[in-house]
């Protein structure tokens, strides 16, 4: 017999008190418990990508995160991410660049960049973005204008912390 | 997936006590264990989450000069500390050359000893597996086994252990730290794995219930940061399990090898520690002569279970591609493809 745990979590600055079954993943209880579908479920196996969002801070994959285990968690997903009608950066360069065909593995792709930069490790060379983004799985190939995207989109973000220290 | 119960402890010896249950599984990272999960490979009755035990989380630098990593650093966290990649950088490279970025987020030190290995007929309940239910047969044995085990395999079992970070450190001979009901012990790393014999399905020499606490690395092992590689033959450049994967790690003073560490990966059941290879080393003239040398005595007692004979040569080529490697020196800067054998250049495009 299942008992429900409650858990807290905040997702894109929105608090919330849930019941959870412990099996549920942190992907299944964004889009089945707060309908927050963007989020993709691909895989389901943690070699995708596709679930891709930022925890604390950080890019994991939802699908092989028990809901429970991330109890007070903050959780920013791909509806967090812009400004009201203002495109985050990295949105904007996506579709600058074609970065997507279908579109299905974006989510991901976008939230694994905007942690890719986070972590500035990569910087400006290509083969570094490729690799630090070869855990997301785009299968229209749009790998090229991925990159594009990226290497614009850090730049529009490192003129606007610029122009926020100034 | 199959119900189980959750208990959250708070401290280890709460932990200890629930996982005391049989069916428990400690869950940290969970990157290897829900995978697991929702395959059917494996029902734990009861998940013991030990991810707020805030004593596992600790990088720390021992009063002998030693390093103590607690089992709950996440892996990109260890690898990008600037003084453990700077004192180890054959581990960070190892770290960085598995998984994905996401999975290095979540995976934790202890985790990645005790992921289970990638064989798809452990994964495939469908098949027969001594490993997932001993006794039941092996069916990578006359299956698909070309990137099966070479050396240490038995009738059994002919899975190799998938890790990376283990390779360089059993190469540095690193130690794990186990807390259970009896009190804390310490386990070489090189003998913490189990080879298969007749018991595949006891992996590690963990007891039912006790809990890795950290990870040990003795003062040398920083003595070779400046001569220390890892490199890692994959299927694709990245994001791929080892075909066969190499740690070196060398000190040479006035052309002569004064000290040497060598390990291969994906080769075994466990990270597989080439002594007598090192033997071969110590001493030697610092060239690709003796690296050569070494490599045969690294790979003499290997074995083909099946259609992986290539494995053998491979691993030969692998290990003086690391010697030399290590020989040139440890690269200034963490190469763009960790691991790669195809960035021999660090800064370089492998496809320029």
């Amino acid at each position: 017999m299942t008992t429900t745990l409650p858990i807290s979590l905040t997702v894109n600055g929105h608090h919330h008190e849930l019941e959870v079954d412990p099996r549920v993943t942190l992907l299944d209880l964004l889009r089945e418990q707060l309908e927050l579908t963007g989020t993709k479920k691909g895989c389901d196996r943690g070699q995708c990508g596709a679930c891709t969002v930022l925890v604390d801070g950080k890019r994991i994959n939802s699908c092989l995160a028990l809901a429970v285990s991330h109890d007070g968690a903050e959780v920013l997903t791909i509806e967090g991410v812009a400004h009201g009608e203002e495109l985050h950066p990295v949105q904007a360069a996506f579709i600058a660049h074609d970065g997507f065909q279908c579109g299905f593995c974006t989510p991901g792709q976008i939230m694994s960049t905007i942690g890719l930069i986070a972590e500035g490790q990569a910087g400006a060379d290509p083969e570094r973005i490729r690799e630090g983004l070869s855990g997301n799985i785009c299968r229209c190939a749009a790998y090229s204008g991925i990159v594009e995207a990226v290497l614009e989109a850090q730049q529009q973000l490192a003129r606007t912390d610029r122009r926020t220290a100034a | 997936m199959r119900d189980f119960d959750y208990v959250r402890p708070a401290t280890i010896s709460e932990a200890l006590v629930a996982a005391a249950e049989p069916g428990s599984a400690y869950l940290a990272g969970g990157t290897n264990l829900l995978d697991l999960m929702k395959g059917g490979v494996t029902s734990p009755e009861r998940i013991v989450d030990i991810t707020r035990l805030p004593e596992l989380n600790r990088i720390e630098t021992l009063d002998d000069g030693g390093l103590r990593i607690g089992a709950l650093v996440r892996n990109a966290d260890l690898a990008h500390d600037p003084a453990f990649a700077k004192a180890y950088p054959a581990v960070a490279e190892a770290l960085l050359s598995g998984a994905s970025a996401q999975l290095r987020n979540a995976a934790t030190a202890g985790g990645n000893l005790l992921q289970r290995t990638r064989c798809s007929y452990f994964y495939d309940t469908a098949s027969a597996c001594n490993r997932r239910e001993p006794g039941s047969g092996c069916s990578a044995l006359g299956g698909e086994n070309r990137l099966h085990a070479i050396l240490g395999w038995s009738d059994a079992c002919i899975a190799t252990h998938p890790s990376d970070f283990c390779v360089p450190l059993v190469a540095l001979d690193a130690v794990v730290e186990i807390e259970g009901k009896q009190g804390r012990r310490h386990v070489t790393l090189e003998e913490f794995h189990r080879l298969p014999g007749d018991t595949p399905q006891r992996e590690t020499v963990l007891e039912p219930g006790e809990l890795i606490v950290a990870i040990r690395l003795p003062a040398e092992a920083a003595s070779f940061a400046a001569h220390a590689r890892y490199l890692k033959m994959r299927e694709r450049t990245s994001y791929a399990f080892a075909v066969v994967s190499a740690a070196a790690a060398l000190t040479v003073r006035d052309g002569k090898i004064r000290a040497a560490r060598l390990a291969l990966g994906g080769v075994a059941a466990k990270p597989w520690r080439a002594r007598a290879a090192e033997a071969v080393l110590l001493g030697a003239d610092a060239d690709e002569a003796a690296f050569v040398r070494a490599a045969d005595a690294a790979l003499a007692d290997a074995s083909p279970p099946g259609d992986n004979a290539f494995k053998i040569e491979l691993a030969r080529r692998i290990v003086v591609r690391t010697l030399m490697s290590a020989l040139a020196g440890t690269p200034a800067l963490m190469p763009a493809l960790p691991a790669s054998p195809f960035s021999s250049l660090p800064g370089v495009r492998h496809d320029a």
